[in-house]
């Protein structure tokens, strides 16, 4: 396992840098995230997806169908890649600090 | 024992065939990623499992897909596939290349992967085997440098792919390289963004013969069909039998319709049109003398798959003829409303044919606005399968 610096706490990620434990996530960790996945600032576009994102997970223990995030949120597919350039998968949840999708979104 | 010996991978070796290993091992000579590969082999052949993790999500910017990722089990052993991710290539239609830019791409390969290549995976990609995290981004900027794209992965539209058609074959009724480029760049955003309850595959063969796979492998199929009648040289008849071909036994008896027959006498060789099923046997025995006919166009099919959840499937007849001129209009509405249909009632990993084995064809062919006809059947003249509804019944 890996660790991810985020202001000098250690958070343990998996290999492809999604949290381990979904309850450490915070918005410090969405910050440092962001930066990782090519996310210059986070507007409240971005806290939108995000907040869904984590509503759902906490609701049904998975992530959405990209077609629910979309309709949900009000974003078509190509906002959602403007808004997070990795994708809503490698992108969008990671922040979102759900642990990683399988084959979901 | 030496660790670069690998007696278990050398069995494989032995015998007639070429053998994957052989060429691993010319790999391993140049990247160290490719040693650890094939001894990380050697390891699953002498513990009977693979060493590989299951998943991994890693891409590149703007694109949901077209990288597979993949981890070993076994890192501090095997340091060189810690990250050994696959780069799925969209391949030019119809499969040509310039030896040129084969070189290039080999280039680009040998400098951010493994050097480890597979051409083509089932979907028709150029399979790009191994290479790090680190090496994605760089990696695919340098494919697009010399004009390749990655192709589709995950629940997407899948790279197209066709057989060779009117570029090389004399039976194409379509230009399926054409259709395949044309619906390629008309569904970018399907292929590189997944949002589809699971993986879509199109696939366009220019006759029945199918050399594509169509019929089997694709959610979609698009098949290269006439529908006036085979046209009949009879003079080339005539040679083929003087010259002693069987023509009873090789091509009469094995019409499927019996829609052929042979007049001794005159020497001709009579078809009953409305009868041929376009199976392609007569024209395939005797391409000297029949070919297809001239209003040309394709059948679209839908549904076929190879076995994962609920066993193989073969396509269904949805358009027994449509004509296929660009900017083959009709046909990319279709396609949109077919997966706008299966997208919305679709459940997660589940395939276009599953959802219609579930809802039923009458429901699929109303959500998608196609009427029902008599082409649409299990197996050609046995078995309709749509049941009409009470009030559709018109009683004398
Ligand atoms: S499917 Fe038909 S047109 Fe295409 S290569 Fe095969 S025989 Fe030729
Ligand atoms: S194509 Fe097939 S069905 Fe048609 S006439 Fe020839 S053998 Fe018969």
């Amino acid at each position: 396992m890996s660790y991810v610096d985020v202001n000098g706490k250690q958070i343990e990620v998996d290999e492809d840098g999604f949290i381990c434990d979904p309850d450490l996530w915070n918005e410090e960790i969405v910050r440092c995230f962001a930066r990782l996945e090519g996310v210059d600032e986070l507007t409240d576009d971005h806290w939108k997806v995000i907040h869904y994102l984590r509503g759902y997970y906490r609701q049904f223990g998975i992530a959405p169908m990209i077609r629910k995030l979309c309709k949900e949120t009000g974003f078509n597919l190509q906002r959602i890649y403007e808004l997070f350039p990795s994708g809503p998968a490698k992108g969008a949840c990671k922040l979102a600090g759900l642990p990683k999708p399988t084959g979901c979104v | 024992m030496d660790d670069r010996e690998t007696p278990l991978l050398d069995e494989l070796e032995e015998g007639d065939w070429p053998s994957f290993v052989a060429e691993l091992k010319r790999a391993a000579e140049k990247s160290a990623m490719s040693a650890d590969l094939l001894r990380q082999i050697e390891r699953s052949y002498a513990d009977n499992t693979g060493h590989w993790k299951r998943g991994g999500i890693v891409g590149v910017r703007g694109y949901g897909g077209g990288v597979v990722g993949r981890y070993s089990a076994m890192p501090e052993e095997f340091p060189g596939v810690k990250e050994f991710h696959t780069l799925r290539v969209n391949e030019p239609a119809g499969f040509y290349y310039t030896t040129e830019k084969l070189r290039e791409l080999c280039d680009v390969w040998d400098k951010y992967g493994s050097g480890l290549l597979n051409l083509h995976g089932s979907t028709g990609d150029i399979i790009l085997l191994g290479t790090t995290t680190e090496n994605l981004q760089p990696c695919f900027d340098a494919l697009g440098e010399i004009g390749f794209d990655l192709g589709g992965s995950g629940s997407a539209m899948r790279t197209l792919s066709c057989c060779v058609g009117q570029s090389r074959c004399e039976h194409a009724c379509i230009d399926t390289m054409d259709v395949t480029h044309d619906l390629t760049m008309n569904f970018q955003m399907e292929i590189h963004r997944p949002a589809f309850p699971y993986k879509f595959k199109i696939k366009v063969s220019g006759c029945p013969n199918d050399c594509a796979a169509a019929s089997a492998r694709s959610d979609l199929a698009i098949i290269g069909v006439w529908r006036d009648a085979i046209e009949i040289d009879q003079q080339g008849v005539a040679e083929y039998v003087d010259e002693g071909f069987d023509l009873f036994n090789r091509v009469i008896r094995r019409c499927p319709t019996w829609a052929l027959d042979w007049d001794a006498e005159e020497k001709r060789l009579k078809l009953t049109s409305e009868d041929c099923v376009h199976c392609m046997h007569c024209i395939n025995e005797m391409p000297k003398a029949l070919r297809v006919g001239q209003e040309r166009g394709a059948a679209v099919l839908i549904g076929g798959k190879a076995p994962v959840v609920k066993g193989a499937m073969i396509g269904w007849v949805l358009v027994p003829f449509m004509r296929l001129e660009p900017p083959y209009q009709e046909l990319k509405d279709l396609i949109v409303q077919v997966t706008e249909f299966w997208a919305e009632h679709g459940k997660n990993r589940e395939r276009l044919a599953e959802l219609i084995d579930r809802l039923g064809m009458p429901a699929f062919l109303e959500g998608i606005g196609v009427e029902p006809c008599p082409q649409m059947v299990d197996a050609p003249r046995s078995n309709p399968y749509l049941f009409w509804r009470e009030e559709e019944v018109k009683h004398a």
